[in-house]
């Protein structure tokens, strides 16, 4: 996986297109031929590896800085939008 | 390995759709969690997008206001969130009068390739008795990402935070930043990338 070392095309090919298969955005033949490289390529396993847990870091990103409560006049304000929305569309049917 | 975490098929119905049909219904109920979760969610997105506090709040509180105004006009409550972000997203340009998607640079595959020099920081961990509590790994690899996202350049960060962080479709990306699917993944697999080589060091020492 080291291209300045080993720049094997199939590795060269994983890292190129890693997110997809990840995704499930790769063909059924495409999946099992990148799975049937990782298996007998322990760089590519390490990498997999590293990528998969950045993502699931992202997955999980919570800012500190984001507010958790929404101040009592900004929600009556947006309580009555909703109701005022709703009585637009009339009752359902 | 399980090679597919991010699917949309494999993903439960998300809270916030059944508050969005909860919402449609007229109940109540479902009126905080859905405001607070969004409000979080919007100001998260700006917050990182922009980096000023006061126009991630401005950006947050305008968009809710303008969904609920037309909450009537919600026809799918499965497609509430992709709703609500594009809506934000269009707040948050006119917040910054300028793309939030315009390419400021352009990441090569080259300069992301892993590599022993250019792999992040590597935590130096001499012995178990010196290794560094789990949770503070946590919390350090946290402001580490908040950084690496900020490093970003903008048309990829856009992309990251709505398909990782957000976890938005591919085709909801899209949609939202009004730019094409093979864009969106090309920009998702080097953000990726870019932030994966940023962390390397503490993902390995973060389990």
């Amino acid at each position: 996986m080291n291209p300045r070392q080993a720049p094997d095309p199939e590795c060269q090919d994983i890292f190129a297109r890693l997110s997809e298969y990840l995704d499930g955005e790769l063909s059924p033949e495409e999946a099992a031929h990148f799975e049937a490289h990782i298996a007998a390529c322990p760089p590519c396993v390490e990498f997999v590896e590293s990528l998969k847990k950045s993502i699931d870091a992202a997955h999980r990103f919570h800012s500190p800085c984001a507010p958790e409560h929404v101040p009592a006049e900004v929600a009556e304000r947006l309580k009555k939008a909703w109701a005022a929305s709703l009585a637009r569309r009339g009752p359902e049917k | 390995m399980d090679p597919h975490p991010n699917t949309v098929a494999a993903r439960a119905e998300a809270p916030e759709v059944a508050w969005a049909r909860q919402l449609l219904a007229g109940d109540a109920s479902a009126f905080t969690p859905f405001v607070e979760s969004f409000q979080a969610k919007i100001f998260q997105y700006t917050w990182l997008m922009c980096g000023q506090r006061e126009d991630a709040e401005e950006v947050a509180q305008e968009t809710l206001m303008r969904v609920f105004e037309s909450f009537d006009q919600l026809r799918d409550p499965a497609q509430v969130k992709a709703w609500v972000f594009r809506i934000a997203k269009n707040y948050c340009l006119m917040k910054r009068r300028k793309s939030v998607f315009a390419p400021t640079r352009e990441l090569s595959l080259d300069e992301l390739h892993p590599n022993h020099d250019g792999d992040g920081q590597t935590l130096q961990v001499a012995d178990a008795a010196e290794r560094p509590d789990a949770a503070m790994l946590r919390g350090e690899l946290g402001e580490r990402l908040e950084r690496a996202l900020r490093a970003l350049p903008e048309s990829y960060r856009s992309v990251v935070l709505l398909r990782d962080v957000e976890e938005l479709s591919t085709a909801e990306t899209a949609s939202i930043l009004e730019i094409t699917e093979d864009n969106v993944k090309q920009r998702l697999h080097r953000g990726r990338l870019a932030l994966r080589k940023e962390l390397a060091g503490y993902l390995e020492a973060v389990q």
